[in-house]
């Protein structure tokens, strides 16, 4: 069901971040594996790879289309999701938990600042 | 997460047909009347079929020595080929056939591939011999008629264009976009601007775009669309620079929208220094009535596998032509086919040729899909724009037909295709723009192009072509507005679609992960 955690941060472009301390898991929101329909593929970034914020790190291919998924929080890949790699419907079944895609250690840990709460992403999808 | 490349639309792969019952759905009317009756539950894999020793036709033996093969390379076993009489392959290959469907079987609204009916007469003109039986390396003064027709058909393409020269080297529009950017490296090489790397590509372009400028070696600059549906202006003012190569366009843009900014769009990036390229997918909804080159283009890929007849499966493959300005002309690919002043057609190669960029395919052609486009576009003759009004006009009757039904993401008239979207289907009843899709072919239609372009959520991208009859049309119009009831009234009936077909809904996303591409010989 559609629901959206208090405790995640979310990006406007769908996607959402756990941080602890100075490392932050990443994913998709549900709204954007409703959007995608059933995903068939994640292509994950490589362990020790650099992300920035706002732009892909990896690809998420769905029976639609295949898809960036972009950064919300800059960082170093520590680790990626493997049972997603193996079982990408979890990306459908539980994305804000199982689902997670790949959990990285922050080079800016001031940017999640910039990213919304649950009530406002909430709003910004209403308004969409 | 952003819509990054890619079409919407997925073949589904590797699924073995599902024995069923053919039913047709109450009250569609006759609709599905037009379909070929299937030759019944499931039809049996050819190497099921098979037993040891039966043959569909035998040789005649020869008094010729045995090859000796060596030791080490001769088969362990023979191959596993299916063996099956001539009556059974006949039977087996004709029921495939009947559970085909293609624009010889019905409406085929499938958008921006423009399945418009492939005249006959272009048929028979590709079958006459001097045509038919060219070899690829024939001497040319033994294949003057057919040269001639590619100078004819370079020449009229070149009017349509609205530009100086064309090549008709590409196979495809995919490698007339790539020969395209190696125009422009070339061009801008020759200006002494080589620095210049970046290509302005929009949000609604068809994924071959982003994918070509990769290719050849430019970075994409993504420029996203207004609220009219046009190229925001704005963005390309403040994106375009000294590091701008080109920006690539298709008008009417995958919304099947005039771009109404077009010659402001072209003017920002020739004021910059770089080249204009118009992706001439959606060529169908101008010929006759506006020239690329007269927006400002400098190159244009023609699909003439859309445009001008022989569309998927009615011909034959593609052919993707090119047409430059003047001063692209000397960087066309060898060899290029020059009329000589006593009137015959010769090839000219690298050596009369220095700057072109070579040879980026084997042979011309494929030849008979030339010779239908010029039968094709000589039929219309300068009545070619009717072509293109006919097939705007059918796409705006279905759009007011449509448009209370379905959600409209930019009100205008459309071109010769229009994007709905299935958003307050899916909102309100739970039922996407897949299953409108599925839903349709129980209704005796192929379905739209779907989830295309990537700007337009749960799009149903619907192209009727000029060739289409009001009745027709009619008949398509009222199944989409039926389906839209019966996402009110009996979702879950659209939602498990399609009913009447052979194969029943498919698993996608199993057929992607778990495909199965050949046939198992062991249980």
């Amino acid at each position: 069901m559609e629901s959206y955690p208090e405790e995640l941060l979310y990006h406007p472009e769908h996607d959402w971040a756990r941080v602890e301390g100075d490392e932050a898991t990443l994913g998709i929101t549900w709204h954007a594996q409703d959007a995608l329909g059933e995903v068939v593929h994640y292509e994950p970034p490589e362990i020790g790879a650099s992300i920035v914020k706002d732009e892909g790190y990896g690809e998420l291919e769905s029976v639609k289309a295949v898809s960036d998924v972009i950064a919300p929080l800059s960082g170093e890949v520590l680790e990626v999701n493997l049972r997603v790699t193996e079982e990408p419907e979890l990306v459908n079944d539980d994305p804000h938990g199982e689902g997670w895609l790949v959990r990285i250690r922050l080079s800016d840990p001031s940017e999640a600042e910039t990213l919304l709460d649950a009530a406002a992403y909430r709003a910004s999808l209403a308004s969409a | 997460m952003t819509g990054a490349a890619g079409s919407g639309r997925r073949v589904p792969a590797g699924h073995v047909p599902v024995p069923g019952p053919r039913t047709w759905p109450d009250g569609t009317g006759g609709a599905s009347a037009g379909r070929v009756q299937g030759p019944g539950p499931g039809v049996a894999l050819l190497y099921e079929k098979s037993r040891p020793g039966r043959r569909a036709g035998t040789l005649p033996s020869y008094p010729l020595a045995k090859v000796e093969v060596p030791e080490g390379l001769r088969r362990s076993a023979p191959p596993r080929l299916p063996e099956v009489s001539e009556p059974d392959l006949v039977r087996h290959f004709t029921a495939l056939s009947a559970r085909n469907y293609g624009v010889d079987t019905g409406f085929y609204p499938l958008g921006s591939c423009t399945m418009k009916h492939n005249p006959r007469v272009g048929e028979r003109l590709a079958a006459l011999p001097g045509f038919r039986d060219l070899h690829p390396h024939q001497e040319l003064d033994g294949c003057q008629g057919a040269l001639d027709l590619m100078w004819r058909l370079q020449v009229l393409l070149a009017e349509v264009a609205g530009l100086d020269a064309v090549t008709l080297q590409p196979a495809a529009g995919s490698q007339g976009e790539l020969l395209g950017l190696m125009l422009v490296r070339a061009c801008l090489a020759a200006r002494g601007e080589s620095g210049r790397a970046e290509v302005i590509v929009p949000d609604t372009a068809h994924g071959t775009n982003p994918a070509s400028v990769a290719m050849a070696g430019f970075d994409v600059v993504p420029v996203a669309t207004d609220a009219r549906g046009n190229v925001d202006v704005g963005e390309v003012r403040a994106r375009v620079s000294g590091r701008t190569a080109a920006l690539m366009l298709t008008n009417p843009s995958t919304l099947g929208l005039f771009d109404e900014g077009v010659e402001e769009l072209t003017r920002l990036v020739h004021d910059a220094g770089g080249l204009c390229y118009y992706d001439g997918a959606n060529l169908n909804a101008v010929c006759g009535i506006s020239r690329p080159g007269d927006m400002g283009f400098d190159i244009v890929h023609f699909n003439l596998h859309k445009t001008f007849a022989t569309p998927h499966g009615g011909g034959g493959p593609g052919a993707g032509p090119l047409a430059v300005t003047a001063e692209l002309e000397p960087f066309l690919p060898v060899p290029v086919l020059v009329r000589r002043a006593d009137g015959s057609f010769a090839l000219e190669r690298e050596a009369e040729r220095p700057l072109s960029v070579g040879q980026v395919r084997g042979f011309p052609g494929p030849f008979g899909v030339l010779v239908r486009a010029y039968a094709f576009l000589r039929a219309w003759g300068p009545g070619l724009r009717e072509m293109s009004q006919a097939a705007v006009l059918n796409a705006n009757y279905l759009l007011a037909r449509l448009r209370d039904a379905y959600e409209l993401p930019y009100d205008r008239l459309c071109m010769h295709e229009l994007v709905l979207s299935a958003r307050n289907l899916k909102r309100d009843h739970g039922v996407s723009a897949l299953d409108v899709a599925k839903r349709l072919m129980d209704y005796g239609f192929h379905p739209p192009t779907i989830y295309f372009p990537l700007v337009v959520p749960e799009a149903l991208m619907i192209e009727p072509t000029e060739t289409e009859s009001k009745e027709t049309l009619d008949a398509f119009a009222d199944a989409m507005l039926a389906i839209a009831r019966e996402a009110q009234t009996d979702p879950q009936l659209v939602r498990s679609a399609p009913h009447a077909t052979v194969v029943k809904r498919l698993d996608e996303a199993r057929a992607v992960k778990q495909p199965i591409v050949r046939h198992r010989f062991d249980p």
